[in-house]
C-alpha cells in the first residue's frame, strides 16, 4: 500500500515537472466540467436545442451574449458548451473503443512476429493505413444516416490500424527480449507470456499516444459534422457551427470563429495532457 | 555419480545469407555447434569456457529449448529432450531445467515487481497453495539473503547484484536439478561477483543443485567447476578436471588462455604454465579454416594441422584433448 502511494506520487511529481502539462489538465477539467454541468453552467440553456429569437438575431459579442448570437438568435457561448458533449463523446468515446481492439491485434500480430499469422493479420491492417483516415471516415459516414454515433463508428474504423501497427512494432521487439525467453524457460504459458510480460512493456507509448491523439479524434468528429455527416441540428456540434457559420463571414465572423476556437482550445488541452502523460511514464527513476 | 545431462554429438547450424544485393541468395550454414559432447554428473559443476562467437550460449540456449538441435542428442536422466523446442516440452521437463542468464537487468521483466516476477515459477508448477504464495516468495527472498520487503521494489531500482540473486532465487523457486548459468557475473561489477558465486556454491550444496556454467572468465572456473570443456570454433578442444586443466593444461589454446590470466605479483606468475602469448581472434564460424580450427593462431602448428582435424585423444584419464601434439604417444 505504501509502495502504491509511493508510486501515485512519484508519477504526479513526473506529471507535474512539465509544467505546461499542468495548464493542459485543467483546460480539460474545465472542458470536462463545462460539459456535464453545461444546463447549470450555460447563460442561456434553451440556445442549445430548436430555438428562435430573431429579435437577438446575428447581435455581435456583447455582456449579454459573450460570443454573440447565431443567425437565429442562439447565444453561441451556450451552444458552444453543449457542443463540448458531443466532442468529448466523441473523442473519449473513439479512443476507448479502438484503443482495446487495435492492442489486441497488434499483440497478437507481435507475439507471432514472422509467421504467416503475423503476414495476414498485419497485411490486413496495412490496408485500413493506406487509405487516408478523413477519406475512410467520410465513406462509412455517408453510409448510414448521419448521427453522433454513425460518426464515431467511421472515425473508429479509419483509426484502429495506427494502434495495432504500434503495439505491434512494440510487441515484435519486446518478445526477444531476455525476460520473455526466462518466462518462456520457467514454463509460462502464452497467454502471460503476451498480457503479463509483453503487454506492460508497451503501454507507456500507447497511453501516451491516446492522451495527444484524443484532440485529433475531435477534430476529424467536427470535420464530419462541418460536411453534415456528423450531429445532426438542431443539436449543438462544433463543426456544424463552424460551417453554419462560415456563409456569413467576415460580417458576422463570431458565428464560426468562436466554434473553431473552441475546437482549438480542445486539441491544445488535451495535447498539453499527453505531454504531461508521456513524461509520467518514462521509466526514468528519479 | 548419477549422469543428469549427456550431450553427444551436439550440432546446431544457423542459415546465414552470404548473398549481397547484387547477387543472388546463397544461404550457408554457421555452424555455431559442430558436434560438441560432454556429461554432466548430478551435483557437479561443470565450467563451459570459450571467447565470444566460440558456441558455448548455443549450446545453453539448446539445452534450454530455445533452438532446436540440427544434430546430435541431448538426454537429461535419460530422456531424450535435443529435437523438442520450449514449446513442446513437458511442464515436469522445464521445472527441472532453470537457467540464470547474464544481464540481470534484461532477464527481469522491468514493469514487473521482484515479486510478481518470483510468482511466475511458483504459480506455473504449482509450487504452494493459493494462499502461502507470498510466504513462499518471502522465503525465497531469504534463501538468496535479501530483504521480504524487496518483493514489492521494481528491478531497476535495485542494485545489479541484488537484481542477479533475485534471478538466482527465481530460478531455484521450482526446485530444479539442474541450472544453466549463462554468464552469470560477466554483466555484473567485479565487487559483487564473488557475492554472486559464493551465493551459487552455497546453494549448490544445499538444494543439491548441478550447474553447467558458461563463462570466459577461468578464475571463477577455478573457484567453482569440477569438470571444464574448453570451447572453440563449435568444437570442444579439451576436457579435464579442474585440477588437471590448472596445472597440467595440454593444449595449445587452453595453455594460450591461462597465460592471458592478468596477474599482479611473481609468486602468482611462477605459478603460471608456460607463457604464451595471445595472437589473432577467432575465425568467423561461417569460414572456419580447414583441418583443425586453431592452426591459423596456433605456435607449434605442424603441417598436418591446417590438412586434417585431429581427433580427440584421452591423455590420462578423463583429459581428452583435441590436439595431434598428443596423438602420437
Amino acid at each position: 500500500m505504501e509502495i502504491f502511494l509511493d508510486s501515485i506520487k512519484n508519477s504526479i511529481y513526473k506529471f507535474s515537472r512539465n509544467k505546461v502539462s499542468i495548464i493542459g489538465f485543467f483546460m480539460v477539467a474545465m472542458v470536462i466540467i463545462v460539459a456535464i454541468f453545461a444546463p447549470l453552467l450555460a447563460p442561456y440553456p434553451k440556445a442549445a436545442g430548436a430555438f428562435i429569437d430573431f429579435s437577438n438575431a446575428s447581435k455581435p459579442p456583447s455582456r449579454a451574449h459573450f460570443f454573440g448570437t447565431d443567425v437565429v438568435g442562439r447565444d453561441i457561448l451556450s451552444r458552444v458548451m453543449f457542443a463540448f458533449r458531443g466532442a468529448l463523446i466523441m473523442g473519449l468515446g473513439v479512443i476507448a473503443a479502438i484503443v482495446p481492439f487495435g492492442v489486441l491485434v497488434g499483440l497478437f500480430a507481435g507475439y507471432y512476429y514472422g509467421t504467416w499469422i503475423d503476414t495476414v493479420v498485419m497485411r490486413i491492417t496495412d490496408i485500413f493505413v493506406t487509405l487516408p483516415a478523413l477519406l475512410l471516415a467520410l465513406a462509412v459516414a455517408s453510409f448510414g444516416r448521419p448521427s453522433l454515433f454513425n460518426s464515431m463508428m467511421a472515425v473508429a474504423f479509419a483509426w484502429w490500424p495506427f494502434y495495432a501497427r504500434l503495439t505491434y512494432s512494440m510487441a515484435s521487439s519486446v518478445r526477444n527480449e531476455t525476460f520473455v525467453k526466462a518466462a518462456q524457460t520457467i514454463g509460462a504459458h502464452k497467454a502471460h507470456i503476451i498480457f503479463k510480460e509483453i503487454l506492460p512493456n508497451c503501454l507507456a507509448p500507447i497511453f501516451t499516444k491516446m492522451a495527444l491523439e484524443i484532440g485529433w479524434v475531435i477534430l476529424v468528429g467536427a470535420t464530419l459534422s462541418f460536411v453534415g455527416l456528423g450531429e445532426q441540428p438542431p443539436t449543438a456540434a462544433l463543426g456544424t457551427m463552424v460551417s453554419d457559420g462560415a456563409q456569413y463571414l467576415p460580417a458576422q465572423w463570431w458565428i464560426s470563429l468562436f466554434p473553431a476556437l473552441a475546437i482549438c482550445f480542445m486539441i491544445l488541452a488535451f495535447n498539453l495532457l499527453g505531454d504531461g502523460v508521456k513524461s509520467m511514464l518514462s521509466t526514468e527513476v528519479l | 555419480m548419477e549422469e543428469l545431462l549427456k550431450v553427444d554429438n551436439l550440432k546446431k547450424y544457423f542459415p546465414v545469407n552470404m548473398g549481397s544485393i547484387s547477387h543472388r541468395r546463397k544461404i550457408v550454414d554457421l555452424k555455431a555447434v559442430d558436434g560438441v559432447s560432454f556429461y554432466l554428473n548430478q551435483q557437479e559443476t561443470l565450467a563451459l569456457v570459450g571467447e565470444s562467437g566460440s558456441g558455448k550460449s548455443t549450446v545453453a540456449g539448446t539445452i534450454m529449448g530455445l533452438y532446436r538441435a540440427t544434430g546430435g542428442k541431448i538426454w537429461f536422466r535419460n530422456m531424450e529432450i535435443s529435437m523438442t523446442d520450449i514449446t513442446k516440452r513437458p511442464l515436469s521437463l522445464k521445472k527441472e531445467i532453470q537457467t540464470v542468464f547474464q544481464d540481470p537487468g534484461t532477464s527481469l521483466n522491468p514493469r514487473r515487481t521482484i515479486g510478481q516476477s518470483l510468482e511466475v515459477p511458483l504459480r506455473v508448477h504449482n509450487m504452494v497453495g493459493k494462499g502461502k504464495v507470498k510466504e513462499k516468495i518471502e522465503e525465497l527472498l531469504a534463501t538468496v539473503e535479501l530483504p521480504a520487503n524487496y518483493m514489492s521494489k521494481y528491478p531497476r531500482t535495485v542494485g545489479g547484484g541484488e537484481r542477479q540473486l533475485v534471478a538466482i532465487a527465481r530460478a531455484v523457486a521450482v526446485s530444479p536439478s539442474l541450472i544453466i548459468l549463462d554468464e552469470p557475473t560477466s554483466a555484473l561489477d567485479e565487487s559483487v561477483q564473488a557475492k554472486i558465486i559464493s551465493m551459487l556454491v552455497k546453494l549448490q550444496a544445499d538444494l543439491n543443485l548441478s550447474y553447467l556454467f558458461i563463462t570466459h572468465n577461468l578464475g571463477l572456473v577455478r573457484n567453482m567447476a569440477t569438470r571444464v570443456e574448453i570451447m572453440y570454433l563449435g568444437k570442444i578442444y579439451e576436457s579435464a578436471s579442474t585440477m588437471d586443466f590448472f596445472t597440467k593444461p595440454l593444449h595449445p589454446y587452453t595453455q594460450m588462455l591461462l597465460s592471458s590470466i592478468p596477474v599482479i605479483s611473481d609468486e602468482e606468475r611462477k605459478l603460471k604454465p608456460k607463457q604464451i602469448t595471445s595472437t589473432g581472434e577467432i575465425p568467423n564460424p561461417v569460414d572456419v579454416p580447414p583441418g583443425c580450427g586453431f592452426n591459423p593462431r596456433c605456435p607449434f602448428k605442424l603441417e598436418r594441422c591446417s590438412r586434417d582435424d585431429p581427433p580427440s585423444v584421452e591423455v590420462t584419464s578423463g583429459h581428452v584433448v583435441k590436439c595431434f601434439l598428443y596423438n602420437e604417444s
